[in-house]
Formats: structure tokens, sequence, C-alpha cells
């Protein structure tokens, strides 16, 4: 009877079983096996020849590499430094009023990025929403608000806001009141309170926030073609190029395992710089 | 121990919305004193001692510490601090780092911390060893002693406490209790506890104060809490009483209603007495009420049946119906053991000195 109830759990499984296999893990081995055939085939019966990882180092895609963690790191310092307050408020002090922020912050998620990107372009671009009103109000308009590396950083915290805000505000309802009053009781001052209790409880909510919006920013291709106008060109938009223009599977799919690699080794190491465990308080 | 004023409040009021929390209410508590507020949940002590703190702020009164007015100043830079009920320990931190937190908030340099640290893992009886253990693995009374060592690592003007034994298991409470009364003697520091146990705060104060719906109803030692309640709810709150409501008559002696306390002597001397046509509340603790055999005399003496006897390990509770209906419940040491049966008809008698006239309720009859 048990060994039944075995068989059937494993049926009833095995469509989704199928499913994760031929959606996710495919196209990633795919993409694996291409990085390794010569230049610019299209299928997968040829002797590997690994000459497409050199081109990382010889043609300058290691830029657009360092571009998009570079990018991908600002914007994720700067989304933690916006985000804590709200999150705090979401955490500690709001109350009812938090569930009006998330329910407006997950609404703006049911429009696609694209559209509410071309959106900002059409409020900032020469002659748009805010560029003409101060032409035609004080004759002087804003020159230059697109198409350069800040605004791009403005597009991955406006786009990946969420995906810190939830995690930390998660993270920081973590940090016990009592906790935080017994610090001020024995002297601390608010700063004090912040660094040695908040930032240390809140870790794991800060961790995984930060880890998804710098993934996330670190693969984003949207923010640099619209806003950024192709200013600074980031390693997916390279990925991208190869597979399209370029005609060179090989070469985009090892520029992917490429990307795949750092990205991972960052996410990796990210989780182990904390212990998630103990801060929860679980014993050894 | 100096007896200068350490604390004092000025009608201290705290009110939320609409609900007052605290009347306007007045304190002293003494340098070097073991002070203990007593209540029921909802009497307002943990509203009170969050006032003291800094954790929150008073509606309207003053709060001076020594020569210096404090009720607006944040927690931070207050020079007391508190155990809280829940400890509030640091669990992402070492039990050295826990004890070190006020000394590093104060700049201490480590070394010097960490011998800080060290010598109150002592004081406490914590092994050494301790250091370095994770607070999240140590037991109840153990987290308790580490609150302690923290709290005193900050030495603090005043230390409160806000029922931080409460969550803690019958034995190593007791154990707990004797060995804070001890720390408090060691350390001369003021101690301000908190609690809902009058056992607890019995065992430990110099003085109690019992609060009830936001006031204090009393305060005083616990001797003279016990044996002179100003009201009926303090006598009840305090353990096991009998109170019978009585009127003067003439020539000082008492009608009792419910009861006939039949007077005999000097009650009107002890200030038990009545003035004829008032009416009040005679108190008399189970444990001095005697089984009178024929012959013997008392201040007070009742008559009743004998109806019910429990083993309260080393004692035994008696309880005696009177002709009127009343019940008195009587307490005897196991080897004072009385020797009658239920449904005997006893006599029960008390002398003036350990009964008490509560005149909180006295009023004449109209």
């Amino acid at each position: 009877m048990q060994q039944l109830d075995r068989k059937l759990g494993f049926f009833s499984a095995l469509p989704m079983f199928v499913v994760l296999a031929v959606s996710f893990l495919a196209p990633l081995v795919v993409v694996v096996l291409f990085s390794v055939m010569p230049q610019k085939v299209f299928d997968l019966a040829h002797v590997p020849d690994f000459s497409s990882f050199p081109y990382f180092f010889e043609q300058g895609y290691y830029k657009s590499l360092l571009w998009s963690l570079g990018l991908a790191f600002c914007s994720t310092v700067i989304l933690f430094i916006v985000c804590w307050p709200l999150a705090y408020g979401m955490a500690k002090v709001f109350g009812r009023f938090t569930l009006v922020i998330t329910i407006a912050v997950v609404m703006s998620l049911f429009v696609s990025e694209n559209i509410r990107l071309f959106g900002w372009v059409l409020t900032l671009m020469k002659g748009g929403l805010i560029d003409g009103h101060l032409q035609a109000w004080f004759g002087v308009g804003i020159d230059g608000a697109l198409y350069n590396v800040p605004i791009i950083v403005f597009g991955l915290v406006y786009v990946y806001f969420p995906f810190m805000l939830f995690p930390l505000a998660q993270g920081i309802s973590m940090v016990p009141d009592d906790a935080r009053q017994a610090a001020s009781d024995l002297g601390a001052t608010r700063w004090q309170i912040l660094k040695e209790v908040d930032l240390p409880l809140a870790a794991p909510g800060i961790m995984v926030g930060s880890l998804l919006s710098f993934v996330l920013a670190a693969g984003a291709i949207a923010e640099s073609k619209l806003l950024g106008g192709q200013k600074i060109i980031v390693i997916a938009d390279e990925v991208e190029t190869a597979f399209t223009y370029g005609q060179n599977w090989p070469l985009g799919s090892a520029l992917a395992v490429i990307l795949i690699a750092v990205i991972g080794g960052f996410a990796i190491f990210g989780i182990n710089l904390i212990n998630i465990d103990q801060i929860m308080g679980k014993k050894r | 121990m100096a007896s200068d004023t350490i604390l004092t409040l000025k009608q201290i009021t705290k009110k939320f919305g609409s609900f007052t929390a605290l009347h306007p209410t007045d304190l002293e508590i003494k340098d070097g004193e073991f002070f203990t507020i007593v209540g029921p949940s909802g009497s307002g002590k943990s509203t009170m001692i969050r006032l003291l703190v800094g954790i929150d702020e008073p509606t309207s009164g003053q709060i001076w510490l020594r020569n210096q007015q404090i009720e607006h100043m944040p927690a931070n830079e207050r020079p007391t601090c508190m155990v809280f009920q829940s400890l509030a320990l640091f669990p992402h931190r070492t039990v050295g780092q826990n004890i070190e937190f006020p000394l590093k908030i104060r700049g201490v340099d480590p070394s010097e911390r960490k011998a800080k640290a060290l010598e109150l893992l002592e004081l406490l009886r914590l092994p050494q060893g301790y250091y370095s253990k994770r607070v999240t693995q140590c037991s109840g009374g153990e987290k308790q002693r580490v609150a302690l060592a923290r709290a005193l690592a900050f030495d603090p003007e005043i230390l409160f406490f806000d029922e931080p034994l409460s969550a803690l298991d019958y034995r190593l409470r007791k154990t707990l209790e004797k060995e804070l009364k001890e720390l408090h003697a060691r350390t001369g520091t003021t101690f301000v506890y908190i609690t809902h146990s009058l056992e607890e705060a019995m065992v430990m104060s110099d003085r109690i104060a019992i609060m009830k719906a936001g006031r204090f109803e009393q305060i005083a030692t616990s001797d003279e809490i016990y044996a002179k309640p100003v009201s009926r709810f303090v006598a009840e709150f305090m353990g096991e009483v009998n109170l019978f409501e009585v009127e003067g008559t003439s020539c000082g002696s008492l009608h009792g209603h419910g009861v006939e306390v039949h007077l005999n002597g000097q009650a009107s001397e002890l200030g038990c007495a009545l003035e004829k046509g008032m009416r009040g509340t005679l108190m008399v603790r189970p444990e001095f009420v005697r089984f009178l055999n024929p012959g013997d005399t008392c201040d007070y003496v009742v008559r009743g049946i004998l109806r019910a006897e429990f083993a309260l390990g080393s004692r035994i509770q008696y309880e005696v119906e009177t002709s009127s209906g009343a019940r008195l419940t009587i307490e005897k040491l196991r080897e004072d053991r009385f020797m009658g049966s239920v449904d005997d008809e006893v006599t029960l008698g008390w002398d003036a000195e350990n009964s008490h006239m509560i005149r909180e309720d006295l009023h004449a009859t109209a």
C-alpha cells in the first residue's frame, strides 16, 4: 500500500518534473553545449574547440561585463539606501498603511517594464514632458537628461525597487522591538542601534534583497537600451547581438555562460557570507 | 545604605487617548533600596516602569533623578537601565558581546571590556567559558544572568526589572529571587522591580508599592503591608485573609455583621476599635486565629462549626462556618494540628494586636 502511494506520488509529480526539466534545464544545457562549439555553427554536431571564450578578452566583451556588474552594484547600493527607510516604516511604523504601499508597488509590476521605461523616455527626452514644459514656461530646458550613465542607474533602481523593498521589509520585521529598546536603554544612539542591532538582525532580508536586485540588474538590458540609448553596451546586450545580428550562437552562448558563472559566484558568495541559521537563533 | 532620595515622582500621569493608565502619582525611592511595585495585570505597573526607564513619556508630571529632571530625557541618555521581561538579549551576539554592549557603546577599549565582562560572569556565577558562547544556546536561567550582567555592565544609577522571572519555572524562580536579593546587597545599586507576584516581592524587597487601576494603594515594608493593609484590595492581594464587616457599639466593643465578634479587653487601645455607629472591615490573617479550649480567653472570640480541613504541605487549613453562615479560614502548622474533626463545634479567638481595622471603608451607619 505504502509502495503504491509512493508510486502514485512519483507519477503525479512526473508532469511537473518534465516541464521543469524541459523549460529550465534543457535551455541551459543547450547554451553550455553551444558555448564550446566552433564559431558560427548552428548545430551541436561538431568537435568542441572552446574558440569563443578567448573572444571575451580579445574583443573587449569583458568591458561590457564590468559595466553590467558596476551598474548592478551601484543600483543595488542605492536601492538599499533608498528602500531602508520605507521598508523600516512598512515593517515597524505604518501599520495598516503598509498594505496600501504594498499594493501600490505591486501594481507598478502590472505594467510591462519596457512600457514603463518608455514612459520615462517620454518624460525626460528633449522636448518631452519636463523639458518641453520648462522650454515653454521659462525658455530654458534641461538638456541631456537621457542617454548617460546616471540615468541607466536610475532606471535600474526604478525597475528593481520592489525586489529590494519587500525582502528588506521582511528582514526588518524580524528585528525584535525589545532588542532595539534594550539597546537604547543601554545608551545606544539611533545610529548605534542601526549598526549594532538593526543591520545584523535584518541581514537575511538585506542579503536576499541585494542578491535579487544585483542578479537582475546585472542581467538587465532594457534600461541601457532605452534610457541609456546604448551609450553603454551591457553584457546582456552583447549576448543578444551575438545571437541575432552576429549570427554567432557559440559566442553568445560563451558570453552567457561567463555571465551565469560570475553572477552565480557572487550569489553563492553572498549566501555564504551570512549564516542564516545562526542569525535565526537555530542551534548548531 | 544612604537614605537619600534617588528618584522622585511628582504627579506623574499617563493617558492613552481617553484611557488613563496612570492617575496623578507621587513616589519617592531611596538610594540603595530594593523597591518593588506589585499589581495585577492592567494595574499600570508596566506603564509606570516604561515611564521610569524612558521608553514612554508621561502625559504630565515630573520625574527627578537626584537633582536632575528627566521625564522627557530619552532612554539612551538616562543613567538607568532595565532588565526586560523578555530579557531582550541580542540573539546574534555571544554572551560576552551581550555583556560588553553598553561598554562598547561608550567606546571602552576591547581589553578593558573583556576584563569587565569576565568579572561580571564571575559575579553572576557563570563559567568564564560562557564568554564566547552564543546566547541562543543558553538555558533560561543562564539567559537571565546574562541579561543581569549586561545591565550591571552599564553601571546604572537605578536598575529596573520588568517581571524578568515570570517566564521561569518555580524552582529556578525561587533560586534567582534569592540571588537577586544577594546581588542587591553586594552591589548596593538601587533596584526597582515590577512583578505581579506578591510572593516574589515579599522575598526580595525593602519596600513594596501595591498598585491598582493606575494608583498606588499602599507603599510600605512587606511586614507592614501584610499586617496593616490600607484596603480590602491590599488585604486580599496579600494572601488568605478573614474580613468582617463590623460596627462599633457603645463601650468600645464591635458588633459583627455576618459574625458575632465578642470583644474582650484592650482592643480599643490597639486601634482596632470603632466609634459608636461607625462601620469598618476587621481583618485577621488565618495563621493568627486560634482554636480555643474551654476556659481560654482572647480579645476576639467567634463560635462556629468546623466544616473542612485541607492539607497544604507544611500547613493545614481549616474552614469554620459561624452560626450566621460566614466562613473563616484558619491555618496551623502541621505540628500545631487541631485535634477535632469535621462538624465539631469550635470556639475561635485571636488577639487584638494581630488584627487590623481597615480604615478605607470606614463609614458612619446612615
